[in-house]
């Protein structure tokens, strides 16, 4: 009896001591890629692109099953640093401006429900107070739409400023 | 006499300088209503130190600089700031500017002004200061503060100013009225600008399509052998100021850097002679010389204009112009001037000529069609560029590929338009180009930007949850420390 319980003990005690050995010295490390991406990525984890947050996205991705353009708050931007990191062509996708959240006035009634779910602190107002979005921080995510009890958020193209307008492309059959 | 060393390539565009050129300088009746818009120059907008319904008086400051390279605003005219809001920008975009609106009340009253000290008495700094204060930015399109240049120059060790009367632009002729008809007062401004810069040496250019100009200054300039009237061969872009740097001293400017590397340093005619008015009669720069001229304008003239005027007001005055010929309404000049969107938009500190074209003279009969690859624009490009290969790598949006190019060193000329027989538009070719880099850079500013709000809302929320743990243990403290008590007070 009392054989019995000591050698299985000592047993369990030497396997599990091996098996933690093994964990810390033949341990695999995390996909270098995907913390990579992830370091991209916005990482609020919005789930616009249609997977569950960035991380789902960044698999997506290292799997091929999504495109480099699939980010709408990362924009442009991100779509080209996404593509040349996994060597990838963005073609078209991705392209236009890039949509950002306003708010209709006339409909708000600040239940400021939008300015504590934005990720970016780009919504301000007071309670019952009209409130309002900063373009420099808005990146167009959209979580504040599904908050917002009268609709009255919406994400629309930028509209081109004084600072930011540039003369379009030349319109011809060929150069 | 110097000797030139001229520059590579351009183009000899018609000049039509005949339309306007013996038309002497008018001053424009004093408009009603006058738009200022708050950005009239390289740098910061400035911030409106007036407010609506304020009477001001002419000269007096309505707006002040805003950061290092800004400049501040005057009052045109005396009368009542109706509003400030946005107004129309004389600019491609047709978008909106802030502007402060003033309606004038026709008196013309300046306001009181302090005995002025002698300009060589005062300290170069304090020079530099005046011209600043005075709203002076460079009057050649430029709009750069001109203090700002003065002082960078003087740190720099400029030895020669370089005062330009070219004037290449074909139709404009503002500078060549004003050399002609106020020479004593420039010879004034550019021995002001000697003392800002302690420089030893004044070159005054001016091309040989302007000889009544070319006399005149040298006859005024007799006295000061510090100063030297150059003529210089008609050639545009003679007075981009990287090219005229070259022709007088053979030294070409580095990429990247500044015409002061050279240690000359390039003054427009009209800035000099803001300077004078500033120095020796304490007036800002509220007005200025535009030369309004072009097919379908009925009567070309020189206009001196007090800014915010409307381009309406200006072509009324000369005539109106005449709609079905106009193909083209341009401020500045055909080859650098911007299209404007409509006719309700004001004069700006760098507005040299307003110009109506007709569709011949703006070459609208010819649509573009591909590129031959015949190098005709290679050939003329000052920069000595490739514009068929970087208009080509724009086509293709290889953003990478125009920058190796040299899409930074382009200056916008346009002799390459001008010179393509293909009649593509290679210039907004690259102004497309470097608006879209713009954008990508503002792009990635903006996500970095986005990435440290998302860390600190993330800071704040553990601040926060840590704050109420804390809170909650310190409650947790006392309630315990209350019921020992009460079990105390039990026994």
């Amino acid at each position: 009896m009392i054989a019995a319980i000591t050698t299985l003990t000592s047993l369990g005690l030497l396997l599990g001591m091996l098996l933690s050995l093994a964990a810390r010295f033949f341990q695999v490390p995390d996909n270098a890629l995907r913390e990579e991406l992830l370091e991209l990525l916005p990482g609020v984890n919005c789930g616009q692109c249609g997977y569950p947050g960035c991380g789902g996205a960044a698999d997506a991705l290292i799997a091929g099953t999504a495109s480099p353009a699939l980010c709408p708050p990362g924009g442009r931007v991100l779509a080209q640093s996404l593509a040349s990191k996994l060597g990838r062509t963005l073609g078209d996708a991705g392209d236009g401006p890039p949509l950002l959240a306003e708010i209709d006035e006339s409909r708000c009634i600040g239940c400021a429900h939008c300015g504590k779910r934005c990720p970016t602190d780009a919504i301000v107002g007071a309670s019952k107070q009209i409130h309002f979005v900063f373009q420099e921080a808005c990146m167009g995510c959209g979580l504040c739409i599904e908050v917002c009890p009268t609709e009255c958020l919406q994400l629309r193209p930028q509209t081109p400023t004084f600072a930011t307008w540039y003369w379009p492309k030349p319109v011809l059959q060929g150069v | 006499m110097m000797r030139l060393h001229g520059f590579r390539g351009g183009v000899h565009p018609p000049g039509q300088k005949h339309l306007s050129a013996e038309r002497p300088i008018e001053s424009l009746p004093l408009p009603p209503r006058l738009y200022i818009p708050l950005q009239q120059h390289a740098g910061a907008p400035a911030l409106p130190v007036v407010t609506a319904g304020q009477r001001v008086a002419k000269g007096e400051l309505i707006a002040r600089e805003h950061g290092v390279t800004s400049a501040p605003l005057h009052a045109p005219s005396s009368g009542t700031v109706a509003a400030i809001g946005d107004f129309t920008a004389p600019h491609a975009s047709g978008l909106p500017l802030p502007a402060i609106i003033l309606d004038t009340d026709g008196e013309e009253r300046w306001i009181e002004s302090k005995p002025l000290p002698d300009p060589f008495s005062l300290s170069p700094e304090e020079v530099a200061c005046q011209v600043g204060a005075a709203g002076i930015v460079g009057m050649g399109g430029a709009n750069f503060p001109a203090a700002v240049k003065l002082s960078k120059a003087r740190q720099a060790g400029v030895h020669t100013l370089v005062v330009n009367g070219a004037e290449c632009e074909p139709y404009v002729t503002c500078d060549d009225r004003l050399m002609r008809e106020r020479a004593e007062a420039i010879i004034d401004g550019t021995a002001i600008m000697l003392h800002a810069l302690q420089a030893p040496r004044a070159l005054i250019a001016i091309e040989d399509n302007k000889p009544e100009a070319i006399q005149i200054m040298r006859d005024a300039c007799r006295q000061d052998a510090r100063i030297e009237v150059l003529s210089l061969a008609s050639r545009y872009p003679a007075g981009s100021a990287k090219q005229l740097i070259q022709s007088l001293s053979g030294l070409e400017t580095p990429s990247g850097g500044r015409g002061t590397d050279t240690g000359l340093l390039v003054h427009n005619v009209g800035t000099v002679y803001s300077a004078h008015r500033a120095l020796r009669y304490g007036q800002p720069l509220i007005s200025r010389i535009v030369t309004v001229s072009g097919g379908a304008v009925a009567e070309p003239r020189n206009l001196e204009v007090p800014l915010g005027a409307l381009v309406a007001d200006l072509l009324n005055y000369c005539g109106g112009i005449a709609r079905e010929d106009c193909a083209r309404l341009l401020m500045g000049g055909p080859m650098m001037g911007q299209p404007l969107p409509g006719i309700e938009v004001p004069v700006i500190k760098g507005t040299n000529g307003i110009l109506a074209l007709t569709a011949a003279e703006a070459g609208e009969a010819h649509p573009s069609s591909p590129c031959i690859r015949c190098g005709r624009c290679v050939e003329v490009c000052p920069m000595g560029l490739l514009p068929l290969e970087m208009s080509k790598r724009a086509h293709h949006e290889d953003w990478l590929g125009v920058q190796s190019l040299g899409l930074s060193d382009c200056m916008s000329c346009g002799s390459c338009a001008y010179a393509c027989p293909s009649h593509i538009p290679l210039p907004q070719y690259f102004a497309f180009a470097r608006g879209k880099l713009a954008e990508q850079r503002r792009e990635e500013r903006k996500s970095t930007h986005i990435r440290a709000l998302m860390e600190q809302r993330q800071a704040r929320f553990e601040r926060q949850a840590r704050a109420k743990a804390e809170a909650a243990a310190k409650r947790k403290a006392a309630k315990k420390s209350r019921a020992v008590m009460v079990e105390e007070d039990d026994e």
